[in-house]
């Protein structure tokens, strides 16, 4: 046990990168370009994101992975990226709601969001538009019960729900190429 | 949050050794004293260790990840025909893996209704189980309560509508790992091990402590230790099972109750093995015996899961805002036990 203690207190478990003492070097496909940015090991990916990288479209609100306000894909994937350290985005692709239209166009869930009126406030609504946006990612004709299983991490106080329900079902069909909804 | 300085554990030893401390004799001490001074904390989803830290309930000068870990995350078949789930499997993995889907459904069901889809993605079955109490005056810095290292439990007289209403004497908190009720109720196994490689192997209802046995852990987990895999036995053909839970919404959140029931019925339905399981119950995940001796040996209809629900509850100790539990739990108790009778694999 001595000997294991020794080596491990002794070793730096190895991390790529420079940086300071305080902050580490890391390097974030972030919206398909590489960014190369100093971060405190502590700083949340949403932190990194707003603060360092000014992309400020990503919101926080409880901080506590409890309202998804702050939700970007990772890899593709739905996180909150407040309780995501920027450190464990190192090497990963991040896209936030800035990287989620095409250039010319907003995607089609933005333009659902629109028609169907599926934000009052619009503090929540970044967050809102990447679920819904994942999920017709990997489903292209998802239920009622797909949607509301994609958004139940959201608090929208407004209460916008059944909005976000008709936008989403909307942007699937426009999506599908199969325009009546 | 203090800053920390940051490790990706590459083996099971190395990472194992990185536990300079486990969370909870770390949280013993009020943050930023020298009780935490030093300590070395690992991490997985980090979704549990995040909020600790953030609410400064923990301090801790190092952390060490262990999602590089080669194997943490995989799912595979043992050779007696159980499985056997990496630590490090998200919540999501495991919710939509084939072998878990067809094989263990309660505990794909379990985990699939865990959290929220975010959550799921990121958190870790290992984390899960290791994962702190909720009880809000443990979760807030201004008490120190019992399991934190005080002398007084603020929930027993105070505000107690979330805890616990059986083995509520000494600390009221509910266990708020949902995957482990299924789990208790399946017989999973937990491997664990150090900083020298030897492995220890414990049935998860003997690894979860009872505040009567230890007020301040809701594990044995050691320092210099790592959960690496829980392993599930091989079931029966005939195996029966069903996860149900009651959550204060339908969306996302820990569930008021929820309950697992594990049987194997011959061909006449009759029981010949039975687990009744309660989450959200107890400080450990809460076997029913009184349940599961009735149902032993007789037929599962309408009147065996009345009988069995009722008398699970027969010694229930309700505090004072939490009684409402108790109808709940006779409910679901009923309706799970008459589903996995009604459906093999429901
Ligand atoms: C909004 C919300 C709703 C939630 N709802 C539910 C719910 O309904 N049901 C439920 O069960 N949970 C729920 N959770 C809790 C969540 O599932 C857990 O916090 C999560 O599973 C923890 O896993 P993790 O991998 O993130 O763990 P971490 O935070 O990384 O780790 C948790 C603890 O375990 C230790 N640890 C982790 N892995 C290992 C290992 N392999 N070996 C040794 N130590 C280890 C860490 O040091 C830490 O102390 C919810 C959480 C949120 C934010
Ligand atoms: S229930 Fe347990 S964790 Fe909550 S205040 Fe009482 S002793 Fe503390």
């Amino acid at each position: 046990m001595a000997e294991a203690n020794t080596a491990v207190s002794e070793q730096n478990v190895p991390f790529a990168g420079a940086g300071t003492a305080e902050t580490v070097q890391l390097m974030v496909t972030v919206n398909g370009v590489d960014r190369i940015f100093d971060a405190e090991p502590r700083t949340t990916l949403a932190e990194a994101l707003r603060g360092t990288l000014g992309l400020t479209g990503t919101k926080i609100a409880c901080d506590r992975g409890s309202c998804c306000a702050c939700t970007v894909l990772r890899d593709g994937l739905p996180v909150c990226s407040c309780m995501m350290l920027a450190i464990e985005a190192n090497g990963h692709s991040i896209t936030t709601i800035e990287g989620l239209a095409a250039p010319t166009a907003l995607h089609p869930v933005q333009t659902a969001f629109i028609e169907h009126d599926a934000l009052q406030c619009g503090f929540c609504t970044p967050g809102l538009v990447m679920s819904c946006a994942a999920l017709l990612e990997h489903n292209a004709n998802p239920d009622q019960e797909a949607i509301l299983d994609a958004i139940s991490g959201h608090f929208c106080r407004c209460g916008t729900y059944p909005h976000v329900m008709t936008a989403t079902l909307a942007a699937a069909a426009k999506m599908r190429g199969d325009d009546n909804g | 949050m203090r800053n920390f300085t940051w490790g990706q554990a590459q083996t099971v030893m190395d990472a194992a050794a990185a536990a300079s401390v486990t969370v909870a004799d770390a949280m013993l001490s009020p943050p930023n004293t020298n009780g935490q001074a030093g300590a070395s904390i690992v991490k997985a989803g980090g979704i549990d260790l995040l909020d600790l830290l953030k609410e400064k309930l923990l301090t801790a000068d190092r952390i060490t990840s262990l999602k590089e870990l080669p194997g943490l995350d995989v799912i595979t078949r043992t050779e007696d025909g159980g499985l056997r789930i990496g630590a490090a499997v998200t919540l999501a993995n495991l919710a939509r893996s084939p072998l878990v889907l067809r094989h263990y459904p309660a505990l794909a069901n379990a985990t699939a209704h865990a959290a929220s889809p975010q959550i799921r993605n990121v958190a870790t079955l290992g984390g899960n189980l290791l994962q702190r109490p909720r009880c809000w005056y443990f979760r807030a810095a201004e008490y120190r309560c019992l399991r934190k290292g005080g002398g007084h439990c603020f929930a027993i007289h105070g505000e107690n509508q979330y805890h616990a209403i059986f083995d509520n004497q000494l600390c009221a908190i509910v266990h708020p790992s949902t995957a482990a009720t299924v789990l208790v109720a399946l017989g999973a196994i937990v491997e664990c091990a150090d900083a020298m490689g030897a492995a220890r192997r414990v049935r998860l209802e003997d690894f979860l402590v009872p505040p009567d046995e230890d007020v301040h852990r809701e594990n044995s987990l050691r320092a210099q230790e790592i959960l690496t895999a829980i392993e599930l036995p091989a079931l029966n053909p005939g195996t029966r099972m069903v996860h149900l839970k009651q959550g204060e919404t339908d969306s996302f959140d820990w569930p008021l109750a929820d309950v697992a029931i594990v049987f194997d019925l011959d061909a006449e339905r009759r029981c010949k093995r039975a687990a009744v399981i309660l989450g959200a119950a107890a400080p450990v995940p809460h076997r029913a015996k009184a349940a599961e001796a009735i149902l032993l040996g007789r037929i599962i209809d309408e009147e065996a899961a009345k009988d069995a629900a009722h008398a699970a509850l027969a010694d229930a100790t309700p505090l004072h805002k939490n009684g409402y539990k108790l109808p709940l739990f006779e409910t679901l108790i009923r309706r799970a036990i008459l589903r996995a009778a009604a459906d093999l694999h429901a």
